[in-house]
């Protein structure tokens, strides 16, 4: 019998039955994330007339879009959640301390290969990157999956790109990501499961291959996976205290699409207004004037965005016309970057830093923009009004990238400092 | 059968746009409706009337996975969704809050704003009366028809649950 693919495999222990391409499967759920929007799970969960939790071990809670809390209703929906929390003495609710979900899951050694995660996010597909089958739902299923620990799941195409090459300096897997999406289209993965595969991914760091799932759902992607191997290995068992086999015979399984990428030659890339695929290489847009710069989100607030940031601006004053927003996307990060003299050394050069969280990627707080403002962000959408006004622009782009903006005032090209 | 009066929209109309991140700390539905397209047309919601229909083109509700955006369409009166194609995430939400969502890759062409378009959703026939043209989709599979009679996730699983344990 040919190997089945990844999402089968997954799908198929999931479900208990022969998970095929298309496929309708009732697959049981290994883990279960919400963030504020708990707060609307649990009206539908009472509304079904659920009582408990089917599995409280499996379910994972915490704020980070508005935190801490930005507006009396944002604080009444999170004291109804901690109340409920505390209630049912959820084990894994973590309250607003520890930063954003995308982050916090991995570090907490909440996720493992080839589990059947669901969130209530999109960005949920973050977890791929540790070899997990992750997804985002709405807040009505997951109240259902509260309840049951089930949810129906088509089993979804595999699209499997291999990445060659070596990257350049000052490149990195934001560009690659923001590449791909540009080249395919918003949709050009829609539903389909895809595999990040080739020696650039396995150069990768986890944080960096994190990029790469997180912003598969800019394209339409129902999961985003790097295939586990020694790395994930040993980044797993520094957080789980023990070492786990891992089985990838799904690597030789027949994938539906194949593409192939090239990085050697490969330049900062910058996403325009106001949609994620609308993709340049900076060239085309170094010079506008910027008048706020970001650095954070589940894509790129982790350790090595901000060294990578720090690395272009140590010793340097942002420009007096930007304001520099550093968000760093977890508690440990934030320790980590302040030990490691990187805090001290971005606020040195001016930077802004904020509480770990979404900080302003949603455009709820924290640095909201105005109308006819434009932002270089590292976030991972730059859809109409989403950091602020309707007629504000998000541009983004990577760590680097958005350093050496904030530097000259203008989008720039870290490679020509 | 059900008809309504159609608004017409282009690609991609993202979760954003169909309900922006800065009206989310407030879930009441009256709110919600009150700022349902407003990024991509500000007259939607001052002109919408119960029963209206969106036909829109591909990928709608790309983006994240916030139910409020067919949350806030079905609070502003809309009757069904009709797209070229439509996010994976959007789709199961449209369905979940009980709002009848049709993925229709000709429908685009079909109808122009103002018109008025004809549903069959078990058949998977879509009619403009006022051309008389036609086109079929594939109906969503029995299941989810079920949970969308039954007016959405929630009353569906609350009628399992008073039945009694499966
Ligand atoms: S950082 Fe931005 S994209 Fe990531 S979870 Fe928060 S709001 Fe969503």
């Amino acid at each position: 019998m040919p190997p089945m693919t990844f999402a089968q495999k997954v799908l198929s222990r999931a479900s208990g039955e022969k998970a095929n391409t298309g496929d309708i499967v009732n697959a049981k759920v290994d883990l279960a994330m919400s963030h504020e929007n708990s707060a609307l799970v649990l009206r539908s969960f009472r509304e079904i007339g659920a009582k408990h939790i089917w599995d409280p071990r499996k379910v994972v809670m915490l704020f980070d879009h508005r935190i801490p809390a930005n507006t009396i209703k944002a604080a009444e929906g999170h004291k109804e959640v901690r109340t409920f929390a505390r209630a049912e003495a959820l084990p894994n609710f973590y309250d607003l301390g520890e930063g954003i979900c995308h982050q916090v899951l991995p570090e907490k050694g909440h996720v493992l290969p080839e589990m059947l995660v669901v969130g209530t996010d999109s960005h949920t597909t973050t977890y791929g990157a540790l070899g997990a089958f992750s997804t985002g739902i709405g807040a009505t299923e997951m109240a259902a999956v509260w309840a049951t620990g089930e949810i129906w799941m088509k089993v979804p195409e595999t699209m499997r790109i291999h990445l060659r090459g070596k990257l350049p300096p000052h490149v990195c897997s934001k560009d690659v990501i923001l590449h791909i999406i540009g080249s395919l289209g918003s949709d050009g993965a829609d539903y389909k499961c895809v595999e990040f595969v080739g020696d650039t991914v396995s150069r990768m760091s986890i944080a960096s291959r994190m990029v790469m799932s997180n912003m598969s759902i800019e394209m339409g992607a129902k999961a985003g996976v790097c295939y586990p191997d020694r790395k994930t290995q040993d980044w797993l068992s520094s957080r789980t205290g023990r070492r786990l086999e891992i089985d990838t015979s799904y690597q030789s399984a027949e994938a539906d699409e194949e593409l192939e990428m090239d990085v050697e030659e490969l330049e900062p890339q910058v996403a325009c207004p106001h949609t994620v695929d609308n993709v340049v290489p900076v060239g085309k847009v170094e010079g506008m004037r910027i008048d706020q710069a970001v650095l954070g989100s589940c894509t790129n607030g982790r350790l090595e965005d901000l060294a990578a940031a720090e690395g272009v601006l140590r010793g340097n004053r942002v420009s007096r016309d930007v304001r520099f927003i550093v968000v760093p996307a977890s508690r440990e990060i934030y320790i980590e970057a302040a030990e490691k003299g990187i805090l001290s050394s971005l606020a040195k050069a001016g930077a802004v830093i904020v509480n770990p969280g979404c900080g302003p990627c949603l455009g709820a707080h924290q640095g909201i923009l105005a109308a006819g403002e434009r932002c270089i962000s590292t976030t991972n959408r730059n859809f109409r009004g989403r950091m602020g006004s309707p007629d504000s622009e998000v541009y983004l782009a990577s760590p680097e990238t958005v350093a050496a903006s904030a530097l000259k005032g203008v989008i720039a090209d870290p490679r020509r400092l | 059968m059900m008809a309504g009066r159609v608004w017409r929209y282009g690609d991609h109309i993202n979760t954003d746009l169909i309900i922006p991140g800065r009206y989310l700390d407030n879930y009441d539905l009256k709110h919600l409706a009150a700022h349902a397209m407003e990024d991509v047309d500000v007259q939607f919601a001052k002109e919408v009337r119960p029963g209206d229909i969106i036909v829109a083109g591909r990928n709608f509700g790309c983006g994240s996975s916030r139910e409020q955006a067919p949350l806030a369409l079905k609070a502003a009166g809309v009757a069904a969704v009709i797209a070229g194609s439509v996010s994976r995430i959007f789709y199961r939400n449209a369905v979940n809050v009980g709002l009848p969502i049709i993925v229709c890759p000709e429908a685009a062409r079909l109808f122009e704003q103002g018109d008025t378009a004809e549903i069959d959703l078990a058949q998977g026939v879509l009619r403009n009366p006022r051309t008389g043209a036609s086109v079929s989709f594939s109906p969503p599979p029995a299941f989810l028809l079920q949970i969308l009679q039954d007016g959405g996730l929630v009353p569906h699983l609350r009628k399992r649950m008073e039945a009694g344990p499966r």
